[in-house]
């Protein structure tokens, strides 16, 4: 596949003894946004993080933009989000900005145009200590939308968020997209799996399925996308011995 | 190495001490007011300028350990060290930023700390002064160097702390502060001569006593400059670009 622009071939990673991701494979396509999906503690961090590279892993193989995982041209290229916020609260938002900034060598005016595509405007000389929890996880993905990344990496970056700052955020995530970046995010919230392109359902360790919505609709004949993940897990213990 | 990162590091650890004031006036003062209390309980010039300089060395060594092993530890703990090690930043150019930061904190607390034991509490320094500070700001980059190093190590900012008196503690036991060093016993006179920290303060002792710069004084400048670069590269070794 030519436009893919993540490629995890026979992933396997061990943490704390047990293998919590055992031999996932999939392809994502570029300038797309994928989601994936799954209840907390199936592995969808483990993945991501060996997507960016700081996850040590046991087995596979994972090429992002054409290069292996972690190689140091890629740093540049990847923007991440971790899903608990990784931003120094003793900082002010722009502050905090600007030092992320200096490193990815973006211009200044980069810190003005997150903090606007994240709506933290009024917040963005404040104590990221003093904001509140959906403020602090903007504060966080604006980080990662610094230097106009090929690629972003967003763990459950709609945790916590009141519905109209979800939806506006999602609009940034199709914007963006839409300008060419690849986009993978994360969630457990089945109605956000509407507004991707493309499906990514994982369930311990193991992908279930690699669908489009309207495919994973009609594959499992139920309107509800929720109830079509349901549908997918029953077949799944189905077919277990 | 990046020195433009460096500082940009340097900067954005200074702008974090900036917004907790109390944290840079403690560092600032405290040293000094144990100077103060010091000279007083001595009560004698004579032996307040024996021990005054050691301390000067002691006093940011232990600051800079405590700080920099709870200020790295929040780093790892907070999942920003894992955010930057994704970042096209070195390792390097993060540890020379720490070392811009707290250095130059060490110097203010330095310079304070000298100043008010040479004009107000009569300490007596025969050599050059500059050369006391030099020595001073050694030891607080080797503090800062080995709690950086010990962080890796330690899972709560409750451990960090108990790795003061396990690295800390037998140094200043050890370093002649207490004992004269040539009087000890072998074994404790081998762990002495081991113990970074006994090098700073007999450079310190010979600064404050001569004018003249010999090969010892030299030597004990190269051990510790050499020892907080060594813990500054094993500190490197400890931030991981992968962990499990």
């Amino acid at each position: 596949m030519r436009n893919s622009a993540v490629s995890v071939d026979g992933l396997r990673v061990r943490r704390g003894g047990r293998e919590v991701v055992s031999g996932v494979s999939f392809e994502i396509a570029a300038g797309a946004v994928t989601g994936l999906l799954g209840p907390s503690g199936c592995g969808k961090t483990t993945v991501m993080r060996s997507i960016v590279g700081v996850q040590i892993v046991a087995g596979g193989r994972v090429t992002v933009l054409g290069e292996p995982a972690g190689s140091p041209a890629l740093r540049r290229k990847i923007g991440y989000a971790t899903q608990d916020p990784a931003v120094y609260s003793d900082l002010t938002v722009t502050e905090s900005l600007r030092y992320f900034a200096a490193i990815l060598r973006a211009p200044s005016s980069d810190v003005d145009r997150v903090i606007a595509s994240v709506g933290l405007e009024t917040e963005a000389h404040k104590l990221i200590g003093a904001l509140s929890g959906g403020e602090h996880s903007r504060a966080n993905l604006a980080i990662a939308l610094l230097g106009k990344p090929e690629l972003l990496v967003l763990d459950e970056p709609t945790v916590g968020l009141d519905p109209v700052l979800r939806d506006s955020l999602w609009g940034l995530f199709r914007s963006l997209a839409a300008a060419g970046t690849t986009l993978l995010v994360s969630s457990h919230v089945m109605d956000e799996a509407a507004r991707c392109d493309r499906l990514l359902l994982m369930r311990d360790g193991l992908l279930l399925t690699d669908d489009t919505p309207d495919g994973l609709r009609d594959r499992t004949g139920s309107a509800d996308l929720e109830q079509a993940f349901l549908h997918l897990i029953r077949e799944q213990e189905a077919a277990r011995p | 190495m990046n020195p433009v990162l460096a500082f940009a590091t340097a900067r954005r650890i200074l702008t974090q001490l900036r917004h907790d004031p109390r944290t840079v006036v403690m560092l600032i003062i405290v040293p000094s007011l144990l100077m103060v209390l010091l000279r007083y309980v001595l009560n004698s010039p004579r032996l307040f300028s024996a021990t005054a300089p050691a301390l000067l060395g002691v006093f940011p060594f232990l600051i800079m350990f405590l700080i920099t092993s709870v200020t790295t530890l929040r780093e790892r703990t907070t999942a920003t060290l894992e955010r930057l090690m994704t970042l096209p930043i070195g390792r390097l150019d993060l540890l020379f930023g720490y070392a811009l930061a707290f250095g130059g904190l060490a110097v203010v607390q330095v310079a304070v700390a000298a100043g008010v034991s040479v004009t107000w509490l009569g300490l007596d320094v025969r050599g050059s002064l500059w050369l006391l500070m030099l020595i001073a700001v050694l030891d607080a980059l080797l503090g800062m160097a080995l709690g950086l190093f010990v962080s890796a190590f330690a899972r709560t900012e409750f451990q960090a702390i108990q790795f003061m008196p396990v690295f800390v503690l037998p140094q200043i036991l050890l370093c002649g502060l207490f004992v004269a060093r040539a009087s000890m016993g072998w074994v404790l006179h081998w762990l002495s001569n081991v113990m970074p920290l006994s090098y700073a303060v007999e450079a310190l002792g010979r600064v404050t006593t001569s004018s003249t710069v010999d090969i010892t004084l030299v030597r004990d400048l190269l051990v510790v400059a050499g020892c907080a670069l060594l813990a500054l590269v094993l500190g490197a070794a400890t931030l991981r670009r992968r962990t499990p």
